[in-house]
């Protein structure tokens, strides 16, 4: 097998490279904190009564809350703040096939790639 | 410990400088470790949160086992694939390019956001402490991020001796804060059976356990990080997998104390949301020591892990321009100091600009996005590297027992890890996935043509079988 023999890359390709892929690292972790998509959802099932027992607190919880500086009212939003898990299926759907369409690329493109790897390698000898 | 001395010119190949081969077990131990120990500090207790106390505790275990089979599963292979960028190398020999590219990406991403979490937890744990109105944790975290640039800048044997000394301390805090409380009579400080109740152990039920997975991972996340230094270790059989395997031993025993002592102190909810667990357990103790020990505990932590990563991001971002996988400029080494500094360099404001954008639940999240995905990779490359190169065809440093049940084991808690970070953040994984899949076009379709066919394999084995 003939050896692959590479293109050099201009310092203004190389530039333009580091610039893509910065770009797309800013754009994968950024985009989704601007639009809202990261974070699970989380509600305040709101009391009226705000006292520990309401709260479900016994004695010693409500001696720790209260150690730690909160009443009852000031730890209401954070005891009654709760995730409400809902399944949603197309999206879990959607998020399986991307996973799995994404790993079943990287291994075939990758063995193809290993292919003339190993071809180059140890046809030399 | 040993401290090897760094002797310039001697590693030097031909005209190419090399990175130096100068660390010992305790480097890899303080490496490893020292990435992971902040996880008890903060981050393991969002697990409480998502699914109550002892959903926590369910998941320390059940992920404590994950990791090992991630341990066992890497000493076998970093003991034979012994090269910068850890993972990066083991996939390049044993999968394909186009996966080592990802792989490499999926540690830059996961140590940089680690380091990014570090840098927020120790700048608002100063804010805190200092309770000065007006006062904001951005000067903190950039100066944080900046000296540990600078420090990985000057050398990896000060680096990691430098860890190796403040993570000894923070994990010295955490034994003396439960030897403090009595850990062996319930009542007198601790009172786990009055704050985790039948009522209230497992809030939402099961669905909150399988949900409590995504911050469980953050008990041990970035353990594997001690391949990166395959390539300054002085004898990668035996240190790789020994250090490695101390590390993870030591990581079970400090969750275990850590879950005991926080969830015998505070309630689920406030556990739940807290940035300090433990320093919140010292204070609650009512001693002024324990306190300020917990308190310096959490920030040497903090600097350890965000050491260690800038460390492991930086060796990952090195060896992809070694490849050619991305433009060469990367993989100059410093002629005096011998580190990837234009690496190192090149990550500083990346990790600065997300440190300010992000909060710390999301930083996390970025992390142990691409953790998992590493560690599902990870799974599959062991079956790969055991079916190309049987045991007996090549010299391994080690062999981990009972293959493929850990390979199994870890492939399941994966696929139950993206289920945990569907429930919270699906959206944030699909967008992550279609990037790391378009960059992937990217490079198996553009960028592969500069990078040369056979160079790329570089260990001295035979041929794999079924090529």
């Amino acid at each position: 097998m003939s050896r692959y023999r590479p293109p050099e890359q201009s310092k203004a390709g190389q530039v333009f490279d580091i610039v893509v892929v910065v770009v797309a690292i800013f754009v994968a972790l950024w985009l989704p904190l601007k639009l809202g998509l990261a974070g699970a959802a989380k509600s305040i099932d709101a009391l009226d009564a705000k006292t520990w027992e309401a709260l479900g607190q016994n004695p010693t919880m409500a001696s720790i809350w209260e150690k730690l500086g909160y009443t009852p009212e000031t730890a209401h939003d954070i005891i009654q703040n709760r995730f409400h898990y809902i399944i949603d299926w197309p999206t879990l759907i959607i998020m399986a096939a991307v996973l799995i369409g994404y790993f079943v690329f990287l291994f075939r493109a990758s063995d193809r790639e290993y292919r003339d790897v190993i071809n180059e390698k140890f046809d030399d000898k | 410990m040993t401290v090897a001395v760094e002797t310039a010119g001697a590693a030097t190949n031909g005209d190419r400088v090399s990175l130096l081969r100068v660390l010992g077990p305790a480097h890899v131990w303080a490496l490893g470790v020292g990435i992971v120990l902040v996880g008890e500090f903060t981050g393991w207790n969002f697990s409480a949160d998502k699914g109550g106390a002892l959903a926590a505790l369910i998941v320390c275990w059940i992920v404590g086992l994950l990791y090992t089979s991630v341990a066992m599963i890497d000493s076998e292979v970093t003991s034979t694939v012994a090269a910068a960028g850890g993972q990066y190398a083991q996939a390049k020999h044993i999968v394909g390019p186009l996966m080592a590219f990802n792989v490499a990406l999926f540690l830059v991403f996961a140590y940089t956001m680690l380091e990014v979490s570090d840098a927020i937890l120790l700048g608002d744990t100063i804010v805190a402490k200092a309770g000065v109105e007006g006062l904001t944790h951005n000067s903190f975290i950039a100066a944080t991020i900046v000296v540990l640039a600078w420090l990985n800048y000057r050398g990896v044997l000060m680096t990691l001796n430098v860890n190796f000394i403040i993570t000894a301390i923070a994990y010295v805090s955490i034994v003396i804060l439960f030897f403090s409380v009595t850990p062996w009579t319930q009542g007198a400080v601790l009172k786990l059976n009055e704050l985790v109740t039948p009522g209230n152990a497992l809030p939402y039920g099961w669905i909150g356990v399988i949900a409590a997975f995504q911050f469980g991972i953050w008990y041990y996340l970035g353990i594997e990080g001690t391949t990166q230094a395959a390539e300054e270790v002085r004898s990668p059989a035996r240190s790789l997998p020994y250090g490695t395997m101390a590390g993870m031993i030591t990581l079970l025993i400090a969750a275990a104390m850590t879950w005991y002592v926080c969830a015998s102190m505070m309630p689920w909810e406030y556990l739940g949301i807290t940035y300090y667990p433990l320093w919140d357990a010292g204070k609650l103790t009512g001693s002024p020591l324990l306190e300020n020990l917990l308190f310096i505990a959490t920030l040497l932590a903090a600097l350890a892990s965000a050491n260690g990563c800038i460390n492991d991001a930086a060796r990952a971002w090195f060896s992809l321009g070694r490849d050619r996988y991305l433009p060469s400029w990367f993989s100059a080494v410093h002629p005096k100091y011998r580190t990837p500094y234009r690496s190192i360099l090149f990550l500083l404001p990346i990790a600065l600009a997300f440190a300010f954008i992000a909060d710390l639940n999301q930083a996390i999240t970025f992390s142990i996005l691409s953790g998992v995905l590493q560690y599902t990779f990870m799974s599959i490359n062991i079956v790969m590297f055991r079916k190309k190169w049987p045991l007996g065809s090549i010299r391994r440093g080690y062999t981990h027992p009972f293959h493929p049940l850990p390979a199994i084991v870890l492939f399941c808690l994966c696929v139950v890890t993206f289920f945990a970070i569907f429930l919270g953040f699906g959206s944030q994984l699909i967008a992550m996935v279609a990037f790391y899949f378009l960059i992937s076009l990217w490079f198996h379709f553009y960028r592969y043509k500069f990078v040369r066919r056979g160079d790329q394999f570089t260990m001295p084995w035979p041929k794999p079988q079924g090529y």
